[in-house]
């Protein structure tokens, strides 16, 4: 796609549309290739170009699945890391950690844009779309549960009471031995 | 641990940092004397001999009543060398033999050693014994001799020994059977073989023994009876004539022995003087011929004109002082006398029997703050012009040492500093001035200089010289000198007390006195004969609103050593030294308790317990009693009487019922006691927290995130007794008849929260309470080594607060007063170690806010401070700890304290006699300043956990600030670089 869109810009000399299908050999310089008709291109184009475009999308639903389903080699990469990483918190264990955190939350933030060359009113992009979501927050669980695995996470009663000052006393007593 | 959740991040890169630098807390050799100073002082001089040797350098030998014997140099006052003898060796006398040996009579005339003067090396030492205790004399005679060998005659323990100089063999001795003969004088007259030992049996008696100096042979044995007895005091007049008084303190005695024969002469001091006003007492002096009598209103001098006529020289009422006789040449002997007249001091340096003639007078100017002169030491040397010049040494009443000559104070030596009682700091002023742009550019100057040095010697480019002058740099900074305050709170005063009465205050930045005072409650009067300061008090710490005022201190002393004696309070500035107020009390202080309240001028207030068990308040004003009365029924107090073995708690009642009003002055009420039976337990040490103590937080995190709630009160009291047979000495006892009981004891309801008996174990007991753990030290008598134990109290009621969404909502009731009266469940954990050092004081960290984990300071008797590690004395230490414990910080458990020679605070240093060491927070929260007083001083700074808040003090800026610059200029460069790097690839 991008590449092709490069090619169309300023920069060209010549270029060959294969996809042309206009039937008049008068608007192009040059003949057509000998044994090529262009009658029989037109003769059942509606019928072809139905099913090309049924084709498509089939084509493009299924990628639109693979690319949810994407993210699951991601977890199991994930996981792997973590279960490397060990319990511990040092730099290692924390810089992976955080790209867990980071990643399915920059995924999430890009859903549009990820299913965008999938869009297609044919093609029923919410199935995908769900999967990839939940996913990445499956990940994002993941991530979450290995900071808490870290201890980083204030989920147990010593984070809330580490810094609670001691109770007042009502009574004060003083003395000693006589000087 | 204390700290998880959000901040660990931060702290692992601290941590991380940290961690790559050196794992052990110790100084660097160019470090030492940075932040700490040492002081080196002698104590109170009791007696001083000067060493005249023609050569070498001159200096006084000195013995001191901290039991400190030095040479001091004559010409600066510093210490050629010094040593301490323990606390049980008093220095009973002090001369010089050979001209090159100092002979030191101490333990009550029981031990004679004799010390080399040039380098305080000991030559020799003998014990002498004898049969009954007895007062000890020592006498080095110039030219007796026995088979060539010079003789140290001593009189001690009813004994008369004869000593030899050389090697302290002991050439004879005599005993002095008589069941109640005191020796007074033993006198050697020049020239001859004989001693003459004379004194007083019964009390009416006198004895005159006559011995042969050669074989210690009884050559006569006289006594004479005066039938109305004697005072014991005794003046030596000739070799052969002394004079007592008797025993009423009117009559005059001059008693003769010449010959043997015993004489008396009587003469009424009536006659000599009118008006004697009341009791006479011989003031102590060998000045041949002349002898002084003090009596309420005069000093008297008195020359004996042979057949013991009498005749008065001077009468004066002025306090005046005598010093030892001099003898200058053939027949002739000199002495000094110090007179005060008002700011100045009078010496005059007379001829014995001239008492006309001033061989020297001089008036010198005298700080009154010194007070007066206690001993005057006297010395000679010829002058270029074969005159006699002299030198005095005097004593101060605050304890000064003082040289003079030729009209002016050569040096001076604070000496009362040696002896502390008590010590508490206050802060500096704020600095209020603006800095002038000239000092800033010059300081930015200097800085950039300094850092660019620094620099330097980071990158090791440093030559010699600017490795001295980065040394001289950090040492002499300016900055941790000055007298205002610092933002990390290191710049502070230290206030200190000393026996003396005389109040210092020592800046923390190189340990010089700020100012002096010397109380005029604590000065001798009419009123107040033998005034002893007791305790310092914040009095007036200004706060937020009383910013104003300056802080001030209390100073509580009292007129004589027993507990009814009136009382004295004196309020005095810090910031000047100026004494605020004082105030004359009319009734006794036994306890004094420092409120936790402050009035609206952060005037703390204090409650003062007399003998009677009546308590007064203190600022009498009526908003302080408005406080007082608000908290009334919540205030107790508690008397431990250690004698009888009880522990009483009383209540505050109702005013007192007196017969003068007093609004200030409460009754109490009795309301619970603990008994110890006396035939098991005696109370040897009581120990609880300090007042100004800050906790941080209630819970100990441990492993696996689970919480534990100290039992943290103000109202614990650590109580330790032993078995009254194993009070003596270590070793006194088999360990079966000995035992140590360890007590936690709560002050006002009187609850005994946890009881732990050590079996085999004896005192002295060392403790230090901090937060929720006592730590305590003592002997156990079945391993033979030293023990520290831990007990740390945690409370059990609080331990199911476990709910996290009840804590996040706040809903809970850890932080709400809590009335000691509602029944504490708590649980105590305790572990015990072997420690090698038998320990002098025990001491904690302090910090400002309490994070910082705790050292111990221990006072070790090598006098020397050691930190350690509060994690060392963790009682949930076990052999092998789990992985999460480990974490945590456990140490795994070993029997006996780990000694670190780096972690001794006071590096090579000794602070001689160690007596307390008191730790005080700076403001910046890891750092904590130790002071630490024995006869030394020595101050330093402690971090604790390191400086985990702060840069270090060598910590290159300049270094930064250049890697700084290069980044940027990097960026730069590079950014320029893939600029142009772009502009070529859009071009291709």
């Amino acid at each position: 796609m991008e590449k092709g869109k490069g090619v169309m810009g300023s920069g060209r000399r010549w270029a060959v549309d294969f996809s042309d299908n206009s039937t008049a050999p008068s608007s192009r310089d040059i003949p057509d290739p000998p044994g090529f008709t262009r009658a029989s291109v037109d003769q059942d184009d509606s019928a072809v170009s139905r099913q090309k475009k049924d084709a498509e999308s089939n084509w493009k639903a299924q990628k639109a699945w693979e690319v949810a389903q994407a993210p699951f080699k991601n977890l199991l990469m994930m996981g792997f890391m973590m279960w490397m990483a060990g319990s511990t918190v040092h730099l290692f264990s924390i810089g992976i950690t955080f790209s867990a955190l980071w990643q399915p939350i920059s995924a999430l933030q890009g859903v549009g844009k990820v299913f965008e060359p999938y869009k297609d009113n044919k093609v029923d992009l919410l199935g995908p779309k769900l999967l990839f979501i939940a996913l990445n927050l499956g990940g994002l669980a993941l991530g979450v549960w290995k900071l808490n695995t870290l201890g980083l996470l204030p989920t147990h009663a010593s984070d809330w009471v580490s810094s609670l000052p001691p109770a007042q006393e009502v009574e004060y007593s003083g003395g000693g031995i006589p000087l | 641990m204390a700290i998880r959740s959000f901040f660990v991040p931060f702290l692992l890169f601290a941590l991380c940092f940290y961690s790559s630098l050196t794992p052990v807390l110790s100084l660097y050799e160019d470090q030492v004397g940075l932040m700490d100073w040492h002081q080196q002082y002698i104590g109170k001089v009791k007696q001083a001999v000067f060493s005249t040797q023609k050569t070498g350098r001159r200096r006084v030998i000195v013995s001191t009543e901290e039991n400190v014997i030095a040479s001091l140099d004559l010409r600066h006052g510093e210490i050629f060398w010094r040593h301490l003898l323990g606390s049980d060796d008093v220095i009973d006398g002090i001369d010089i033999g050979l001209g090159k040996y100092v002979i030191t009579l101490s333990s009550g005339g029981s031990v004679l050693r004799s010390w080399n003067i040039p380098d305080g090396q000991m030559v020799w030492e003998s014990f002498l014994q004898g049969p009954k205790h007895s007062k000890s004399l020592l006498l080095v005679p110039t030219n007796l001799k026995i088979e060539k060998d010079n003789v140290i005659v001593v009189f001690s323990n009813g004994r008369l020994h004869a000593v030899s100089c050389i090697d302290g063999e002991v050439l004879w001795n005599k005993d002095f059977e008589a069941e109640s003969f005191e020796a007074q004088q033993v006198i050697q007259p020049p020239g001859s073989d004989l001693i003459y030992v004379i004194g007083f049996a019964a009390s009416s008696q006198f004895e005159m023994y006559q011995i042969n100096a050669r074989n210690g042979e009884l050559l006569k044995h006289e006594r004479a009876t005066f039938s109305s007895g004697f005072l014991r005091e005794v003046s030596l007049v000739s070799s052969e004539t002394v004079v007592a008084l008797d025993s009423t303190g009117s009559i005059l005695l001059t008693i003769s022995f010449q010959n043997g024969e015993i004489s008396f002469q009587q003469t009424p001091i009536s006659n000599l003087v009118e008006d004697p006003s009341g009791p006479a007492a011989i003031l102590p002096s060998s000045v041949p011929g002349i002898f002084a009598i003090k009596t309420n209103a005069f000093t008297i001098f008195i020359r004996v004109i042979g057949e013991g006529k009498l005749e008065v020289v001077e009468k004066t009422n002025h306090e005046t002082t005598v010093s030892n006789a001099l003898p200058i040449s053939e027949g002739q002997q000199a002495f000094a006398l110090v007179q005060h007249a008002g700011s100045e001091i009078h010496l005059a340096v007379k001829i014995s029997h001239d008492w006309d003639g001033n061989l020297l007078k001089e008036s010198i100017k005298m700080d009154q703050q010194r007070g007066l002169v206690h001993k005057v030491f006297i010395n000679n040397y010829i002058r270029t012009d074969k005159s006699h010049g002299f030198r005095v040494l005097i004593v101060m009443e605050d304890h000064s040492l003082l040289l003079l000559q030729q009209g002016a104070i050569v040096w001076s030596r604070e000496d009362g500093l040696a002896s502390i009682i008590d010590v508490t700091a206050s802060g500096l002023p704020v600095e209020r001035d603006g800095v002038s742009v000239a000092k800033v550019e010059h300081n930015l100057f200097e800085w950039l200089k300094g850092h660019m040095l620094k620099l330097k010697g980071t990158l090791m480019l440093a030559s010699p010289q600017d490795v001295a002058a980065i040394q001289s740099m950090r040492l002499k900074s300016s900055e941790k000198s000055k007298m205002t305050r610092d933002h990390n709170g290191f710049r502070k005063l230290l206030v200190v007390l000393t026996r003396a009465g005389k109040l210092f205050a020592l800046h923390t930045g190189d340990g010089r006195i700020v100012w002096s005072h010397f109380l005029q409650s604590l000065h001798k009067s009419g009123t107040c004969q033998s005034p002893i300061g007791l305790n310092l008090y914040q009095w007036q710490v200004p706060h937020h609103h009383a910013m104003d005022e300056n802080p001030s201190v209390l100073v509580i002393s009292r007129c004589g050593p027993c507990s009814d004696a009136p009382a004295v309070l004196s309020f005095v500035d810090t910031y000047t030294g100026k004494e605020l107020n004082s105030l004359s009390l009319v009734h006794g202080v036994v306890q004094v308790i420092p409120l936790p309240y402050t009035d609206s001028t952060e005037q703390r207030l204090h409650l003062l317990i007399d003998s009677d068990k009546h308590a007064h308040l203190y600022p009498t004003t009526s908003e302080a009693l408005r406080i007082f009365k608000r908290e009334f029924s919540n205030i107790y107090w508690y008397s431990v009487e250690d004698h009888n073995g009880i522990i009483k708690g009383h209540a505050l009642k109702c005013k007192c019922t007196g017969e003068v009003a007093d609004e200030f002055c409460f009754d109490t009420r009795d309301l619970w006691s603990v008994v110890f039976p006396s035939e098991s337990e005696k109370i040897i040490a009581t120990v609880t927290r300090k007042l100004n103590e800050v906790v941080h937080t209630q819970a100990k995190v441990v492993a696996d995130q689970d919480v534990m709630y100290k039992y943290i009160s103000r109202n614990l009291l650590f109580v330790a007794t032993v078995a009254p047979k194993g009070s003596g000495e270590i070793g006194s006892v088999t360990p079966e008849e000995s035992w140590l009981v360890a007590y936690l004891i709560d002050t006002v309801t009187g609850r005994i929260l946890h009881r732990v008996t050590h079996h085999g174990a004896q005192g002295p007991v060392h403790a230090v309470f901090s937060e929720n753990w006592v730590v305590y030290h003592y002997f156990n008598l079945r391993a033979h080594r030293y023990e520290m134990s831990v007990i740390e109290i945690y409370d059990q009621s609080r331990a199911d607060n476990k709910d996290v969404w009840k804590l996040v909502l706040g809903k809970h009731n850890l932080t709400s007063p809590i009335s000691l009266f509602s029944r504490p469940e708590v649980i105590t954990k305790s572990q015990s170690y072997f420690f090698t050092h038998s320990v002098k004081a025990i001491a904690v960290t302090s910090t400002a806010k309490g994070i910082t984990s705790k050292q111990l300071l221990i006072g070790t008797i090598g006098d020397q401070v050691l930190a350690l590690d509060k994690r060392f004395l963790d009682p949930r230490r076990s052999v092998n700890p789990t992985q999460a414990e480990k974490e945590e910080g456990i140490i795994p458990l070993t029997d006996s304290l780990p000694i670190i020679p780096q972690s001794y605070v006071t590096h090579a240093l000794r602070v001689e006699g160690l007596r307390g060491i008191v730790t005080v927070p700076a403001k910046l929260e890891s750092t904590t300043l130790v002071f630490a007083h024995g006869v030394d001083l020595f101050f330093t700074q402690l971090a604790p956990s390191k400086t985990y808040d702060s840069l270090t003090e060598d910590f290159s800026y300049a270094l930064l600030l250049l890697t700084i610059v290069a980044l940027v200029a990097a960026i730069f460069v590079t950014w320029r670089l893939s600029e142009r790097k772009e502009l070529q690839d859009k071009w291709r």
